[in-house]
């Protein structure tokens, strides 16, 4: 019995747990009012921003205040408001947005809602850095997105690069590091950066999205500003999240969580990216015909995805549950979704049969090995049903 | 080499893995060097079809929208082992 699923949503962290029970009893009033509660409310929100900020600074490679951290409603709302901000503030340069062909979907439907260049990736998932310079230089680019790391295959992206090549055209860059915050360090040089507590340990319902200091100027020392407007209604300067009840417990937790994840990241992921070793090589050498997917070593290092040949990845799914596994799938061989995962697509990899493994903190050695023992059976059990042996 | 015949597999309407299940089973019955046409509405074969080729060893030469049924692909493989 094991949740192999945590890039989905992580289970609570135990520091996580604490926090939110303690702000439940204490920090419930609405922090913009004028009465002690209020005041009490107020402080913890100013921390957790604090706080966030902090640890951001060393998650993310670059010094973060906190009057640049934004909370929002979820992952996917700061990815939202991440590209759509930046188009808002663009309009006068223009509304095309440069992204990777990768990025989760948050990024992609909020591209989508204007002219957009996706840039493809290698079979590893790794960013076409040539193209994506490229890209960036023509004419009316509002903003470049790229994802930290695949939430997909765990492929870790050239940020550093991608930030260059967008510096030099005078271009924002974005970067969805939810994949990869509390498990692998973000580089520098973003402007604009979004979050998701869950995929830290933090509880679900908090996003969050810094507007960074923005590109250096290439003739001097001083910084652009980052051309970003909030693109809520309602918005005001001086408040920096959009309006409406903020679930302040939830944003407490979120940053007591990341900072504990933090605190410990390093042992976490080495431990981690040993066991998603060994279900790399124990997957390739326990079930013929299989592809493990990502880069082997610019990865994060909780997470694998492999897929298997002549296998329906639905019921591959279903089998894994059975046997107690929770993993996800980016296969497509059911009703319910049309197309396969645009990522493995745009990496040209057998999208069927595809399993997603990604590790909680506290995964154990022996769920590993429990897990690689059952999937040959598993794979040759589907493979048999579907009447695809010896091919 | 002299033009080869064509054979058709037809795959319209079948969900993955089901139309690289079908490949696999047809290819090895063409003599080699012989083309295949796999018709498939799957859009999951746009990539596992090239990547069953490499898997395969096989030469993937590429799909074609059909003309004359929309959201049907036409996929040519030329067996070469």
């Amino acid at each position: 019995m094991a949740f192999f699923d945590a890039a989905a949503g992580a289970p609570l962290h135990p520091v996580a747990a604490q926090a939110l029970r303690a702000a439940q009893q204490d920090g419930w009033a609405d922090p913009a009012r004028l009465y002690a509660q209020a005041r009490r409310a107020r402080q913890l929100l100013d921390a957790a921003r604090e706080s966030v900020a902090e640890s951001l600074s060393v998650a993310a490679s670059q010094p973060v205040r906190a009057d640049q951290v934004r909370f929002l409603p979820s992952g996917t709302a700061a990815a939202h408001a991440a590209v759509a901000g930046a188009r808002l503030a663009q309009e006068r340069t223009g509304a095309s947005v440069v992204h990777s062909a990768i990025e989760h979907s948050a990024v992609l439907y909020a591209a989508a809602t204007g002219p957009t260049v996706p840039v493809g990736v290698d079979r590893l998932g790794r960013l076409d850095e040539e193209a994506f310079a490229a890209a960036v230089r023509a004419p009316g680019v509002a903003l470049a997105a790229l994802i930290s790391a695949s939430h997909e295959v765990g492929t870790a992206q050239p940020v550093a690069e991608a930030a260059q090549a967008a510096a030099s055209a005078g271009v924002p860059l974005y970067v969805d590091a939810a994949a990869s915050l509390g498990h692998r360090t973000v580089p520098g040089g973003w402007s604009l950066l979004s979050g998701s507590a869950r995929k830290w340990g933090g509880p679900a319902g908090v996003g969050l999205l810094v507007v960074g200091r923005g590109a250096p100027r290439e003739d001097s020392r001083s910084q652009e500003r980052t051309p970003w407007l909030p693109p809520w209604p309602g918005a005001e300067p001086g408040l920096l999240d959009p309006p409406g009840g903020l679930n302040l417990p939830a944003v407490v937790a979120a940053a007591a969580a990341l900072r504990a994840v933090l605190a410990e990241r390093e042992t976490t992921a080495a431990r981690l990216a040993t066991l998603t070793e060994r279900i790399r090589a124990g997957v390739a050498a326990g079930v013929p015909d299989v592809q493990v997917l990502g880069d082997p070593v610019r990865r994060l290092p909780h997470l694998v995805a492999f897929s298997c040949l002549y296998v329906d990845g639905e019921a591959l799914q279903h089998e894994l549950d059975r046997a107690g596994f929770a993993v996800s799938s980016g296969s497509s061989c059911t009703a319910s979704t049309l197309r396969p995962s645009h990522v493995l697509e745009a990496m040209g990899v057998l999208s069927h049969g595809n399993v997603r493994v990604s590790l909680p903190r506290d995964t154990t050695d022996a769920e590993v090995d429990e897990f690689l023992a059952l999937l040959p059976g598993i794979v040759a059990g589907l493979r048999a049903q579907a009447g695809a042996v010896g091919l | 080499m002299s033009q080869q015949e064509l054979t058709n597999l037809d795959c319209r309407g079948q969900r993955c893995p089901l139309p690289v299940i079908a490949l696999a089973r047809r290819l090895p019955e063409l003599p080699v060097g012989a083309v295949l046409r796999v018709l498939a509405d799957d859009p999951a074969a746009a990539a596992d079809i090239p990547a069953w080729c490499r898997m395969r060893g096989q030469e993937y030469l590429g799909a074609q929208p059909s003309t004359t049924e929309p959201g049907v692909s036409v996929y040519r493989i030329r067996r070469t082992s």
